[in-house]
């Protein structure tokens, strides 16, 4: 595998949207073609080079790139979105779609990411060391289609509106979760380990949250149906079950509806 | 303004019976004339294909409705906003694009003329904002009368002159074109949590039957002598068996002739037949029923159709047929707007996927290519996508490759997922007729623009007619034969004139044109029944005062003015 290691010389005025900086668009590139890879800050077309120095160069496919970024990212966007294969390690706090639409590889961030991240994630695997923001792997605006596939991992807390309209995958939280968590949920499953705010599971279909700390205050959609015990990523422990959300349409199958979960650590 | 000789091109036009022959084009002050002086800019046509520009009959293009869909659907244009180089604005949206990037996208394919087919007199204003900031085509509005109240009131009465005067009325004030007329009764109804399902189904309160709506719309638009026919959007769209409602809507036509100074020749335009076109019970045992019905509308002179062909596309449905969209939310659960308009209509919009693993999208999509293929008069059936309700717009260069090539629509219905079921229900696969260019230009030039009543100027290459032409890089001789080819030509004209301007060259916007708006002034015998109702109804019903209604001047300053006089 190749190494590209992309350093921050310039900080945006604006914002940068670093779509091209992932291994699918580095492949077979050079440090000199990488550099010419364009990059909107606002309207403007500027390229990488206008604002990192770049060592090394990509490997022929993506799954024989990665990309290795220093300095400060803080207003980079699109780090890592839509990524397919290979590798991105940022040493850094990201800003918004931080990868979103991202089907495979892995992705590291050693910072924070704000809002937006993860969004609709197909595949692979991202993981956050610091916090993230709100709507992490959820859908774009306006869509019904979230996070699908996958693993999402926030060492530290998330914000509000985490998983809205996910559909597949495994996320989990290390830490706490704002309000919002799950909404409109459509299968996958979401694991804090802290705990969460209010309105957990909102209008959920199908699919599983787990809650290892407390629910602020407890939707009223939501029944509890027994106890079981469960290993969950790694933690063996009791967890109340419980059905919902009861006011949301839900699918049969083989006769039987079919509800999503909302399993709470005793 | 410059003169200009478009030479050696292959010539399509209906309007002179030209198939295809060399023939020189001179356009002089925006106008096509017989020759040109010797300092005329020469245009080099050899080996493409020249037509005079295309015209959209049936596209939800501006408006309330429209942009309801923008903004609920920010999804739409995230991956699908881009600046291109040059001195086009930023465009957004794949189904529901920008009022900017729908005047660039018809235009690139050869456009000079787009009617938005539904106009809530209401927000007519709203419509006027959104067609004056679409660049370089000409756009009219069909306001919508199947469901209004005053409207309902008079034909139950079958007061035909009342009705004739209520909509010169509307026409006036809304800078409307035309009578457009959606679910006859059936949105009136949903407003009861009811529909009307059949022509004969009554709406509740009013009293009244969609065969009465129907018959009476097409009566007051031949007293008035309107340039374009009523415009149907029928009865049970999109269900199953629908096909013996929409004959019977259709027969509803036998017997009325068109009066009118505009040359059109039908009394009934029936819109997307393709989605009323459907046998069996249910989707399981759903059909194609295509061949029965254009085996009516090839009969019957007094008809057009057009198509609206699935294109199977994640695409927006939006239609003033608000039961329908509710209808629609049940089957596939996303979001859906629901709007309801005072007096006059409603409307719904649900986001649609037309997944192509699907074996009823996929027949739907077939029925779509039979119509024009069963249609034996090529003047009286126009393609539409009934954008963006079947598709974009931006996907009539892929309709036309499944039209034009056998080759390239088999390779696609034989490589369907589900591609038995969709064969064995409908007639597509066994049918070999491939639409010529000259069929095409009669499709989507000389037909529209003679059932709109605009033949006087628009559709054709003939002296004295707008000079409104598309030069395509396709060489007759050689025509390309894969679907990308085909769709890329289509797709990005080598000219576009509008009005004597080149707007396009290669595919890329050079000039805004001077776009007008069309509206249709009808003079009317002064009714003092009619002008007592409006006032009473402004007054008890209406959230606003009858006179913010009316369209300013200042909404369409760049207006062209049809004047029809039904006083004698
Ligand atoms: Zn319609
Ligand atoms: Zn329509």
């Amino acid at each position: 595998m190749n190494t590209v290691t992309l350093t921050v010389k310039n900080t945006p005025e604006l914002f940068l949207e670093c779509e091209n900086v992932n291994p699918d668009a580095f492949a077979g590139k050079k440090a000199a073609d990488i550099a010419k890879l364009g990059a909107f800050q606002g309207k403007e077309i500027t390229t990488l080079g206008d604002y990192f120095t770049i060592a090394g160069e990509a490997g022929a496919t993506a799954a024989d790139t990665k990309i290795v970024i220093n300095g400060d990212c803080t207003k980079m966007k699109y780090i890592g979105a839509k990524m397919n294969a290979g590798e991105v390690i940022v040493n850094s706090t990201c800003d918004m779609y931080t990868g979103s639409w991202m089907s495979g590889g892995k992705l590291l961030v050693k910072g924070n990411v704000h809002s937006f991240c993860g969004l609709a994630m197909k595949g692979g695997e991202f993981t956050i060391e610091g916090n993230a923001g709100n709507y992490l792997g959820a859908a774009y605006r306006g869509d019904w289609r979230g996070m699908s596939g996958g693993v999402l991992r926030v060492k530290g807390n998330a914000g509000s509106d985490v998983g809205t309209f996910m559909i597949g995958g495994e996320m989990i939280i290390e830490g706490d979760v704002d309000i919002h968590l799950g909404t409109h949920m459509e299968g996958g499953r979401i694991i804090v380990k802290g705990n969460a705010n209010r309105r957990v599971g909102g209008q959920v279909v199908k699919g599983e949250i787990y809650i290892f700390g407390k629910i602020n205050v407890m939707m009223p959609g939501y029944k509890q149906v027994g106890e079981v015990s469960l290993d969950v990523d790694g933690t063996k422990a009791k967890f109340a079950e419980y059905i919902g959300d009861i006011g949301e349409r839900h699918p049969k199958r083989k006769g039987e509806t079919v509800y999503g979960k909302l399993y709470m650590k005793q | 303004m410059s003169e200009f000789i478009i030479k050696n091109g292959h010539v399509f036009d209906p309007v002179q019976g030209i198939k295809g022959d060399k023939k020189d084009i001179a356009v002089k002050d925006g106008k096509i004339i017989e020759s040109v002086s010797s300092g005329a800019r020469v245009i080099n046509a050899a080996g493409k294909t020249v037509m005079a520009g295309a015209l959209e009959i049936h596209a939800h293009v501006a408006g309330p409705k429209v942009n309801a869909g923008r903004w609920y659907r920010p999804e739409d244009k995230h991956f699908d906003s881009h600046k291109k180089p040059g001195m086009t604005r930023i465009e957004g949206g794949k189904s529901i694009p920008t009022v900017f990037k729908t005047g660039y996208e018809y235009a690139r394919m050869g456009f000079t003329f787009a009617m938005e087919a539904a106009m809530p007199p209401l927000y007519a204003r709203h419509v006027h904002e959104e067609i004056h900031d679409t660049p370089i085509i000409d756009e009219a509005a069909l306001p919508v009368f199947g469901n209004n109240w005053f409207i309902l009131e008079y034909l139950k009465n079958h007061e035909v002159e009342n009705t004739a005067a209520y909509i010169a009325w509307v026409l006036r004030q809304t800078k409307g074109y035309g009578i457009k007329c959606v679910n006859p009764g059936g949105t009136e109804a949903w407003a009861w949590g009811l529909n009307c399902l059949t022509i004969h189904d009554p709406v509740p309160y009013f009293e009244i039957t969609p065969a009465e709506i129907i018959k009476g719309l097409i009566e007051a638009n031949e007293y008035l002598g309107l340039p374009h026919s009523m415009h149907l959007h029928q009865n049970d769209l999109g269900n199953p068996g629908n096909y013996k409602t929409t004959i019977d809507s259709l027969k509803l036509a036998e017997g009325m002739t068109a009066k009118n100074n505009f040359g059109r020749e039908q009394v009934l335009h029936s819109t997307h037949i393709q989605f009323h076109s459907y046998g069996g019970t249910n989707w399981g045992d759903f059909e194609s029923k295509a061949k029965e019905v254009m085996d009516y509308v090839n009969k019957q002179k007094n008809l057009t159709i057009d198509t609206g062909n699935v294109t199977l596309d994640e695409t927006t449905t939006m239609t003033a047929d608000g039961p329908f969209e509710h209808h629609l939310h049940g089957l596939n659960h996303l979001k859906w707007f629901n709007v309801d308009v005072e007096l006059e209509t409603a409307a719904g919009i649900v986001p649609f996927i037309y997944d192509p693993s699907n074996a009823v999208f996929c027949s739907q999509w077939a029925v779509g290519l039979e119509i024009p293929l069963y249609a034996k008069d090529p003047m009286r059936c126009f393609i539409t996508t009934d954008h963006p309700n079947a598709g974009p717009f931006t996907r009539y260069p892929r309709v036309y490759s499944w039209l034009m090539s056998k080759k390239v629509r088999d390779e696609l219905l034989n490589g369907f997922k589900k591609a038995a079921k969709v064969i064995g229900a409908t007639t597509l696969a066994n049918i070999d007729r491939e639409i010529t260019l000259y069929e095409l230009a009669a499709m989507t030039r000389a037909g529209p623009a003679k059932a709109l009543g605009l033949m006087k100027d628009y559709g054709g290459l003939k002296a004295g007619m707008n000079a409104d032409i598309a030069i395509y890089n396709i060489n007759p001789d050689k025509f390309p034969s894969t679907g990308p080819e085909i769709e890329k030509a289509f797709a990005n004209v080598a000219y576009l004139f509008k009005d004597g301007k080149i707007c396009v060259e290669e595919g890329k916007v050079m000039d805004m044109g001077h776009k007008k708006t069309f509206w249709v002034d009808a003079k009317v015998k002064e009714n003092k029944q009619v002008a007592h109702d409006v006032k009473e109804k402004f007054l008890r019903y209406y959230s606003i005062n009858e006179n913010n209604y009316s369209v300013p001047e200042s909404y369409a300053p760049h207006q062209h003015i049809i004047a029809v006089d039904a006083t004698q």
